[in-house]
Parts: C-alpha cells; structure tokens; sequence
C-alpha cells in the first residue's frame, strides 16, 4: 500500500475489536480542501467577480439615487454594510454547488477524513472571497459616497470587517450546506441566511458608524465589536455541532 | 472460519415513502466477485451506495468488512474504492490536479498519482481540465481515483459505461477479476457480467429475484430478469 502520511486513530475507540481504521491528519485534509477550492475559484471565476461587480454596481446606484455629494455616518454605515452582505450571499449560494453538481461531496465523504475540515475549509474559501470583495469595494464605497478619505478610519474598519466577515463566513457556510441539497437552493440559502445575518449587519453598521463621521472620527463601538464576537463565537459552536449531520444522508 | 467482506440481511433503503431496497440478503468472501443484475430502477445503484456508506439503511443489517453500518460507518471509509455513474471529479481541475487532492484526502503519497496516471495511460493528458477529455478517459480517471487508496472492496456501478475495448482491457489490473480485491459489480451485460463473477444477485423492483453461485447460471437466466 502506498505511504499513508500523518495519519491518526479514525473515531470512537470504545468497545472496538477490529485494528482501527485510520484518519487522514486534519491539517493536510483542510489544506487540501482550501487549495481545490481556490483552483476551482480560480479556473470558473463564478463567485468572487460577481461578488466584486454586484458591490460596484450597488455603489455606483447609490451614488446616483441619493443625489448627494456624500454620506457619512449611519447612512453611510447602513449603504456600506448592507451592500457587502448582499454580495456575500452571492458567494454563500456558490459555495457548495460544485461539490453537489460534480460529486464532490461524494469524494468527500469516502475518505477518512474528520468532516469538520470541509467546514474550516469552507469557512476559510468564504473569507478569503470576502477579502477580495472588500479590496475593491471598501475603495470604491469610498471614492464614490464617501466624502471624506477612509484612510484615517481604516484600523477600526478592519477590525470590523474581521469580525463581520467571520460572521457571515460561518453562518454562510452552514446555511450554504443546508441548501445545497434542495432543490430550491438558490433560493432556500438566502431565505435562511438572511435572518441570521441581522445581528450581523446591525452590530457591524454600529460599530462602524463611528468611523464614517467626518466632523469628528471615533473609535469602534467596543459594545458592538464585542458583540459581533459572541455571535461568532456562538454560530463557530453551533457550525461545529451540526456540520456533521448535515452531510449526513 | 472467515468473515465475509460484505453480509447484508433484510436490508430495506427507502426513498420518501417509495422502497427502493427490500428484503435484500447476501453474503461474500473476502476475494470474490459479486454481480449484480437488473433493470434500470431496479436497486443496484441504492445497494452500492448503502455498501459504500454513502446512504444508510432504514432496516436490516449491513456489515462491510467486519464493520456495522451505518454505526461503524467511519472504520470503513478509505477501505472501500467507489465507481458510480459519477466520476466524483471536478471538470475543472486536470486528472492531476483531481487525483493529487483524493491522495491528500486519503493520505496517499503523490508517487501512486503518477503510477496510476501512467497505468491508465494518461499521463500525456494529465494536466488538462477534465472538461476536455472525453468520457472515456474521465472514466479511467474515475477508476484510479477509486483504486488510488489501494482498497479492499471495490464497488463498481457499471464501470465499463464509455469505455471500448482497449481501455477495459487497460483497466482489467486495477479492478478486473485478477485485481485481487473483493468486487461488487453492477452490470447490464449478462455473458460480460458473468464472466468474472462468483457469486450473482437479480434484483427487480428492489426485491432479491435470483441469488446463485455464477458457475450455475446461463446467460439467459440472466436475460429472463430483464423481462
């Protein structure tokens, strides 16, 4: 049999006669998830651009329909979050879809592998997508509503946007491999995603709406910074707990 | 006394309220080839996905090598290579690109990608997406993703679909009758079916209609299933 690398002791050890079973180390298997994941992105180009162009465009509308020079502070914060959260769910509706069209799942799930890591692996594609669609769309958000440079905001922003993002990755990547398997996935992902995404738009738009007053730039609400942790800390639980169970027959 | 490789009893598999598996009983030494016969919608595929703990069976017992499914299910998987009507590959990746991942997923060194690249002789086309091969050589690169772990069970789901004569020869070392693992083969060619079989299980409308060791069987008893 060819080398199996690192490889650990399968499941359960309790009450078990037979040699056991060996599992793929996990650090490899999410790195191998991660690195398909970003070749697959890379080749089809399906979600990052139409995430980055929805963004623009929203931007670009924005800019237009208010017929204002600039916005600033909630109004600001409300255009700048809900905008992003929408082309999330862009990406959050792609993230499985190869993987139930071509068999991944599958392939998948005739390894052994701790299926946890296909939930890492997912989370760290969706944030990595959400990375890219900041890159371009913070900047734009800023040069077309912004009247004022970003620059001086940028710390609390990115603290923000870490937290949101881990958020959004999270839930969205529960969410993504609930609906995967329906048929109305296109539209059962956003359905369920939405509702939970409201704590994070409230708490991340809070916490922003600091930074975006050009008179007299705050910090960060710590409240809602901290807020914003405690949901990602709870959905991290319940992601660990169900992700199993959901790619279950 | 040995433990069969695969031992089914009164296995039930049901989608929604339709039973798609019912009362299905077999028992197969570790070595031996297992063929099974029927028409389209008659189970074959649902059998194969409940061996390869893909689904779970709502009654009866299933044990795959020593293991109970579905409780025992995590001992099983690496042990088994799967074929089914999917490739189970991504058509962007090359054949590379598809087999390097499920040798990280199953901790296999990268040597055994290349080995098997070169016995399914596609070594030539290996860094070009799947979606420009053709089906035939997605196949091949289908059957050394499922032998690429070295398994002990094979489950084949019609694994000559697409292929011509010169690939299924190719092919015959890695999951042919002299491949040396246990098999579970689906298959619609009674003469080719039988061929390498040792034992043959008929199924009609998810019920057991013949079970016999293949030395006893003709073609057209084969045939008679279909009809």
């Amino acid at each position: 049999m060819s080398a199996a690398t690192s490889t650990t002791p399968a499941a359960p050890a309790a009450g078990r006669e037979r040699p056991a079973a060996t599992q793929t180390a996990f650090w490899p298997t999410v790195g191998a998830l991660l690195r398909k994941e970003l070749l697959v992105e890379l080749r089809t180009l399906e979600s990052v651009p139409a995430m980055s162009l929805f963004a623009l465009s929203t931007y670009v509308v924005f800019h237009f329909a208010l017929n204002r020079g600039s916005v600033e502070g909630d109004l600001a914060a409300g255009i700048l979050w809900v905008t992003l959260l929408f082309a999330a769910i862009l990406g959050v509706n792609r993230l499985f879809v190869a993987d139930a069209d071509q068999g991944g799942f599958d392939g998948f799930l005739l390894a052994p592998v701790d299926r946890t890591a296909l939930l890492l692996a997912k989370v760290l594609t969706l944030l990595a997508y959400l990375l890219v669609l900041e890159l371009i769309a913070v900047p734009a958000f800023s040069i077309l509503l912004l009247g004022a440079p970003i620059g001086p905001a940028l710390p609390g922003l990115i603290a923000t946007l870490a937290l949101a993002d881990l958020g959004i990755a999270v839930i969205g990547t529960l969410v993504a491999a609930l609906a995967v398997r329906t048929r109305a996935r296109d539209l059962l992902g956003p359905l369920l995603a939405l509702p939970l995404f409201v704590p994070i738009v409230i708490g991340a738009a809070r916490a922003t709406e600091p930074l975006l007053v050009s008179a007299h730039r705050g910090e960060p609400a710590a409240r809602w910074l901290a807020t914003l942790a405690v949901y990602d800390l709870l959905f991290g639980l319940i992601a660990y707990a169900l992700f199993d169970f959901l790619l279950e027959d | 006394m040995t433990t069969p490789a695969v031992e089914v009893s009164g296995l039930v598999r049901r989608y929604g309220e339709r039973e798609v598996l019912s009362g299905v009983e077999l028992a197969l030494e570790p070595g031996r080839t297992l063929v099974v016969f029927g028409p389209n919608g008659a189970g074959k595929t649902t059998l194969l996905r409940v061996l390869a703990t893909l689904l779970r069976p709502h009654a009866g017992t299933v044990r795959v090598l020593g293991s109970a499914l579905p409780e025992e299910d995590w001992a099983v998987r690496g042990r088994v290579g799967f074929v089914g009507h999917e490739p189970l590959l991504y058509r962007e990746l090359t054949a590379r690109e598809n087999l390097r991942f499920h040798a990280r997923l199953h901790g296999v060194a990268e040597d055994r990608v290349r080995e098997l690249l070169d016995q399914v002789a596609l070594t030539e086309r290996a860094d070009e997406p799947l979606r420009t091969l053709s089906r035939g050589m997605v196949q091949r690169v289908a059957v050394a993703r499922a032998v690429l772990h070295e398994p002990e069970l094979l489950l084949l789901d019609e694994p000559y679909a697409n292929l011509d004569p010169a690939a299924i020869e190719l092919l015959a070392p890695l999951i042919g009758a002299s491949c040396g693992c246990t098999r579970v083969l689906c298959s619609h060619d009674p003469s080719g079916g039988l061929d390498g079989a040792d034992v043959v299980l008929g199924l009609r409308a998810g019920r057991p209609a013949l079970l016999a060791q293949a030395g006893t069987l003709a073609p057209e008893d084969i045939t008679e299933l279909y009809r």
